[in-house]
Parts: C-alpha cells; structure tokens; sequence
C-alpha cells in the first residue's frame, strides 16, 4: 500500500486582476482557485495509486478559508484531505519545514506538488522538501508511470527523457498532455461531507520578509497602426528605435 | 560585506552569456564573486575568469554534471561552495537547483528576481500582474532572470581551482527523447515570433518560421494554438501554464492576450501585435501594435525584414 500525499494550494484565478491597496495586494474580492499545476499533480497523484494500489491525501498550508481546495481534491477521488492550520507569512525554508515534518510524519512514499504556484510563481517548494528529507525528486513532468519501475518524462538538456526515480520522491507536475478528470455528482457529495484533517503546527521564523507589493511598471503607449503595408514602417522602427535588428 | 558565490549557467557544454549577468547581480549584493561552474570537462571554465568582479572560480568536476539530477547536483555544489549568496540563473532548472541548496543549507530561496536595490530584491508575482520587493537577513540563495542585468564587462584575472567534486544520483536516465523540432526554443530565444488561434491552422505557422529564420528567433504559440493543433507542441507554448520568456522582442500574430498568455510574455523589452481585432487585449502592452490580418502583414512584414538583414 504506497502512501502518496499531493500538495495543493489556493491561489487568485488566473483570470483575476490583482489590486494593490497601500502596500500590498489586496485579495478580498478575488475568486479563490486551486493553483492550475496543483490539477495536474492531484491527477499524477490518482493515476500512481489506480496503478500500484494506496491511499492518496491531498495536503494544504493556510486557515480555515483554503479548505476549499482540499474539497476539490476530494471531489476528484482522494482519499484524506489535511490541512495545517497556518495563516502567517512563511518564507520558502519556514514553509518546507512545515511540510516536510508532515510528510515524515505521515509516513508517505511518494509526493506530488504542483511545478509552481500560480501566485509566487517560485517553483521552491517540491524540491525545498526533497532536500528537507534526503529524497530525490523530478521537477516539471509532463507525464508519469508507476506501472513496474517509476518513471517520469521530464525536460533534460535539449528534449525530454524517460527518468527512472528511486522512491521515496517528491514529483513537481507540468502540464504535458495529461488531461484532468473532472469531479463527478457522486464525488462532490462525499466532498461535502468529508472531514478536514486539521494540524496544528509550530510556525518556524522567516529570514526572508516581504517588504512591499505594488503593480508594475506601466509601459509607455505603444504605436498604434492600420493595415498590412505599416508592418515594413513597423520593421524599420525595430531597427531604428528599439536596435534590435 | 556578505560573500557571494555565482552558480555558473552551462548550455550545450559551455558557459552562458547570462553567468555575466549573475556576476553584475552579485556585485549588488556583496563583494568577492566566486563563481563556480559544475561541469564534466574543466576547460569550459576559461571563458569566464576574465570576467570583471570574479575573484575566484571554483571548477567542480564530475560524471555526475552530464545529466541534471536534484539532489546529486544539490550535493556536489553544496560541498564545494563556501558560504555566503548564492546567485543562479532563473532558468527551469537552475531554479529547481537553488530551491534545493537552500533548503540543503537551510535558508530561504527567492526566486526571479529582476531588481536589486539596497540589498532588497524584487520579483514578479501573481503571473506578473505585481511585483514584490523582499529583504532577508543573512544568506539565501536567489535566481535571478535572464536578460535583466546587464553583463559584467571583461577584465578581470580570477583565480581557478579545479575540484573534484562528488553526489549520489537518485534517478536514472533511460531514454532520451529528441525535440521534434531542430528549431530553436522560445526559452533559449533572443526574438519570439508566436502564433494564437488567429492563424487559422497549423499550415500557416510556416509563415512564422520564415520570418523566425529571417530574424534567427523561436516560434511559439498561445495555449489556443497548441490544445486546438495537435501539430502544436505543448513545448512551443508561451503563458501562465507553458513557458515564461523575457527576450528582447515577442511578436505576437493572432493572439488576443489573454491574462494567461501575458503572464508567460509580458516582460518582453519590445512587444510587437499583429490582430485584426483593434480591440484586442494585447494592443495594450505592444510597443507596436499592427490592425491587420496576419495575411496581409506577414509578407510585408517578411520582406522588409530580409532587406534589412
Ligand atoms: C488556468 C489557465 C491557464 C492558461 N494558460 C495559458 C498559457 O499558458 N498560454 C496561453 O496562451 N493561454 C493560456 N490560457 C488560455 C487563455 O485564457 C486564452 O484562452 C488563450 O491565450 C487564447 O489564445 P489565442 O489568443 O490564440 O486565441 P483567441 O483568444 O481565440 O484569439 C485569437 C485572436 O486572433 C485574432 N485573429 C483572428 N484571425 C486573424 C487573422 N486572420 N489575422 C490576425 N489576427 C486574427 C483575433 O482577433 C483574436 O484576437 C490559460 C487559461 C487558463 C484558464
């Protein structure tokens, strides 16, 4: 029975336009999503335990209002869904010793994550937690396979290659050509239903801190032009204005 | 002032331009660069020890540089690298590299930073629609993104050790697959020219890799492109879930500049769109902005660029 945890987290919709009030962004009215990477670990997560045969649990830092995340785990076929009660700031070492502690804890084999978080964009995390734990991990997999020895494809120098990874590992999961399984009615049901699994946690300090967010830069107004014919005017600016041919 | 040790950037076997960019990064941060390149042939080395604020280059040696394994690389870095910031290129893979020799020393990682002021650092979040600026208090490892800093100019005389150095691999390569295409990657690409949904078909992509061929760039595609074309590959995807560039020009050809595909481009120091639509999104962040179809711009657009060359 292989223990395999999925790290999901909440993140604004990508489709949300981000505000900043102060110094900092303001997420109160933005619609909460799971990160998209996270969708394709939760399906790598599925279809290792459809093959060798175990239990899947879908993990999350944050307070009570990133369970949601977890019932969309749920609702696609996981099987435990948990939750570390933590709503502080965490910087990248503070956070994986959090989750690492869990993981050894738990007992898990393998652990899936997202290659990176929609909202940080860091792509830290899968293999922070590796080293945390003395495992070896693959980042952004396009595909998997747990039937006989672990595979994964991932990107290697110039293409991609076929990796054989020791378990215990943690995988961070691309998009590639996996399709996500939707939930269905039967699945969202037991979602609501599900216990969250909460954890209290000891909340390590963090050396690095945020000092301000704002929005970036505006770009100067571009020129604007009609018609086929401009591209050659707009050729000759590439080369004279901007020197780039 | 803090030591700061540069992770040289390799590309097919020798030194990238962008390691010059990490050295001027470091010198922002602290004093006496060290620079240390993993690599499985000592020689490659040479090419950046001459390189103005390098005070010393560390060479680590070993088998295990040929194919990227985490925690194999992790290790045999961390053993030769002495304390201090260290600096990697915001590439894929070095950032899963400075992810892992953080946590390997315990301290923390920012990632793609694209500034650095007084000792602050400022990266892009939420798919680049903020930016955040951090602090941090002693060592950490960061990334830093390509074609931000300008490069360290030439003229210094660094000194070099050779060291053998040595990790456990974890994973084992067991089939290579080659890119389908011999092209050039947007990820590797000074010039991007990529199409969206508004080229109509994949047949037509051919009038990008004519202009891509002109110009010596990459072609990519909006997400559009690649879920409605199987002939599209999903490595050509630029965006929220394909790949993030920073080149010197995107064209955009038929793409309406959805949020997502912004988030993968929107750094582009020049941004040039072809849309039929006046309207279209992506007007807002071009530099120039053609309202044409691609039929009629292209070829204008081809010849005049091959006059020039
Ligand atoms: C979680 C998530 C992640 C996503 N990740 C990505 C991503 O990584 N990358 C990405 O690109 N998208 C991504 N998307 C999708 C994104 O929202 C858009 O759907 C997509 O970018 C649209 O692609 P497009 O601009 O090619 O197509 P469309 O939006 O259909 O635009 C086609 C454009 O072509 C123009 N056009 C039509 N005919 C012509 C002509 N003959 N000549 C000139 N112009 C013409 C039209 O005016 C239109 O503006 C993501 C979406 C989600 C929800």
């Amino acid at each position: 029975m292989t223990k395999i945890a999925v790290l999901v987290k909440q993140v604004p919709d990508t489709n949300s336009k981000i505000v900043i009030s102060g110094d900092s962004v303001d997420l109160s009215s933005v619609k909460m999503v799971m990160s998209p990477y996270d969708e394709f670990a939760v399906e790598n997560a599925l279809r290792h335990k459809e093959s060798v045969g175990g239990t899947v649990t879908a993990i999350t830092v944050g307070g009570a209002g990133a369970e949601k995340v977890l019932k969309d785990a749920k609702a696609i076929g996981v099987d435990e869904i948990v939750r570390i009660d933590c709503d502080s700031y965490l910087d990248s070492n503070a956070l994986q010793s959090i989750l690492s502690s869990m993981i050894a804890e738990g007992g898990f084999e393998v652990v899936y994550c997202g290659k990176s978080a929609a909202d940080t964009g860091a792509g830290s995390t899968g293999p922070g937690i590796a080293e945390h734990l003395g495992w070896a991990s693959v980042s952004n997999i396009t595909d998997s396979n747990s039937e006989g020895n672990f595979t994964v494809v991932a990107p290697l120098n110039d293409g991609n290659a076929v990796i054989e990874v020791t378990l215990p590992a943690v995988i961070t999961c691309d998009k590639g050509n996996t399709k996500v399984r939707k939930p269905n009615v039967k699945g969202i049901m037991q979602a609501k239903r599900a216990q969250v699994d909460i954890r209290a946690c000891e909340v390590p300090t963090s050396s690095v801190s945020v000092v301000s967010q704002s929005l970036p830069p505006a770009k100067p107004e571009g020129k604007m032009y009609e018609g086929g014919q401009s591209a050659s005017e707009v050729a000759r600016l590439l080369r004279d204005e901007a020197n780039i041919i | 002032m803090t030591n700061t040790i540069v992770i040289a950037e390799l590309n097919k076997g020798s030194i990238h331009s962008t390691t010059k960019e990490l050295v001027s990064a470091a010198q922002m941060l602290g004093s006496s660069c060290t620079v240390v390149v993993p690599c499985t042939d000592s020689s490659v080395a040479d090419s950046i020890s001459s390189t103005s604020g390098v005070e010393k280059v560390i060479v680590a040696k070993s088998d295990i540089f040929a194919n990227y394994d985490a925690s194999g690389w992790a290790s045999a870095i961390d053993s030769v690298t002495p304390e201090g910031i260290i600096i990697a290129s915001a590439s894929p893979q070095s950032k899963d590299l400075a992810a892992r020799l953080a946590a390997r020393r315990k301290v923390s990682v920012v990632q793609d930073v694209v500034a650095i002021q007084d000792g602050k650092l400022t990266s892009p979040v939420y798919s680049g629609k903020a930016m955040q600026t951090v602090s941090m208090s002693g060592n950490a490892v960061i990334s830093v993104r390509q074609n931000v800093f300008d490069a360290s100019p030439d003229g210094g005389s660094a000194e070099v050790s050779v060291i053998d150095a040595s990790g456990n691999v974890a994973t084992a390569v067991r089939e290579l697959i080659a890119r389908a295409s011999a092209r050039l990657d947007v990820s590797e690409a000074n010039i991007i020219i990529s199409g969206g949904r508004g080229m109509g078909s994949p047949d037509n992509f051919s009038h990008l890799e004519q202009i891509a061929d002109t110009l010596g760039a990459a072609v990519g595609a909006s997400r559009a492109a690649v879920d409605t074309w199987d002939d599209i590959p999903h490595s050509m995807q630029v965006g929220q879930t394909g790949k993030t560039v920073n080149p010197n020009l995107y064209i955009a050809v038929g793409i309406s500049g959805a949020i997502q595909h912004l988030a993968g481009m929107r750094s582009s120091k020049y941004i040039v769109a072809i849309n039929k639509d006046p309207d279209a999104p992506i007007f807002q962040h071009a530099d120039y902005g053609i309202v044409a179809t691609w039929e009629e711009a292209l070829p204008v657009l081809q010849s005049s660029l091959s006059a020039m060359m």
